[in-house]
């Protein structure tokens, strides 16, 4: 099933959509509160987030922690600039790696659709150098994993 | 054309190759607009270069005393595999969320009863 979409905009954005069955104010929720957060926004398999602060008003911290559950991981911060509640969140970013990144500028809209929502997350960098840096680290990343799995893969098949 | 797989694995298992390959997929470039992000020495990057060149994952062409590189076809085709998976670790994210979406409406549904 291919409910997201992931696109570059522009020079600077990154726009990413998806849509769910539950409606806005059951998304929004699941945005700002952390015991939910923790649930769902924990990235590849077997990594947890061990730390979620989400001060959910303008100018509340936002602070997560990933674990790989052996000793590695790294650390988000922002800052919220403003929500409305079930329609809009609009936060600053940046990843501690352990360097700080440029702050990245997100609006993550929710919109009815049916009984359901559709979610558009802008993301704004301050140039498109940064926005290549963001784009190839997570590529990096991605293509870790897949020459781990290519290689498992092919091991399976006993043919290397 | 096929490569050899243990030359495009080692190629590949290379942190700074990778991102190399990374840089690369978005455009072409010399030898030092690669050095310069990376903090290594152009002899250094050739080398890398060269494996990569060897492994078939990249090209270069002459213009002048320049050599520019970039992406050979099949390593495109590879990239986008790649940005798929990216891709995939952010659906992946959405598909758990769908799923505690599921289960805050069931807890709701027993509340209002």
């Amino acid at each position: 099933m291919s409910k997201m979409t992931l696109r570059t905009e522009g020079d600077t954005h990154v726009v990413v959509t998806r849509r769910f069955a539950a409606p806005p104010e059951a998304v929004y929720r699941a945005h700002i509160e952390p015991e939910i957060i923790k649930k769902w926004m924990v990235g590849p398999e077997g990594w947890t987030m061990p730390v979620c602060i989400n001060e959910a008003k303008p100018g509340g911290k936002i602070r997560y922690e990933w674990s790989d559950g052996k000793g590695g991981g790294f650390y988000l911060t922002g800052e919220f600039i403003s929500l409305e509640p079930s329609r809009r969140i609009v936060h600053v970013e940046r990843m501690h790696l352990p360097d700080p990144t440029p702050d990245n500028h997100v609006e993550t809209v929710f919109e009815p659709d049916g009984q359901g929502t559709l979610m558009t997350m802008r993301m704004t960098l301050p140039d498109s150098d940064t926005r290549t840096a963001m784009l190839s680290t997570g590529m990096e990343q991605g293509m870790e994993a897949s020459y781990a799995r290519l290689e498992e893969t092919l091991k399976a098949e006993g043919r290397y | 054309m096929r490569h050899d797989l243990d030359a495009t694995f080692s190629a590949l298992a290379d942190p700074t190759r990778r991102a190399i390959l990374a840089r690369l997929a978005l455009g072409e470039a010399t030898v030092m607009e690669l050095a310069e992000p990376f903090e290594m020495s152009q002899p250094a990057i050739s080398r890398h270069l060269k494996v990569l060149e060897g492994a078939g994952l990249i090209v270069r062409r002459v213009e002048g005393t320049k050599r520019p590189c970039r992406l050979a076809a099949d390593a495109i085709r590879e990239m986008d595999q790649w940005l798929n998976m990216l891709r995939e670790a952010l659906a992946r994210n959405y598909d758990r969320l769908d799923q505690v979406l599921a289960d805050m409406q069931s807890e709701q549904g027993k509340e209002a009863k």
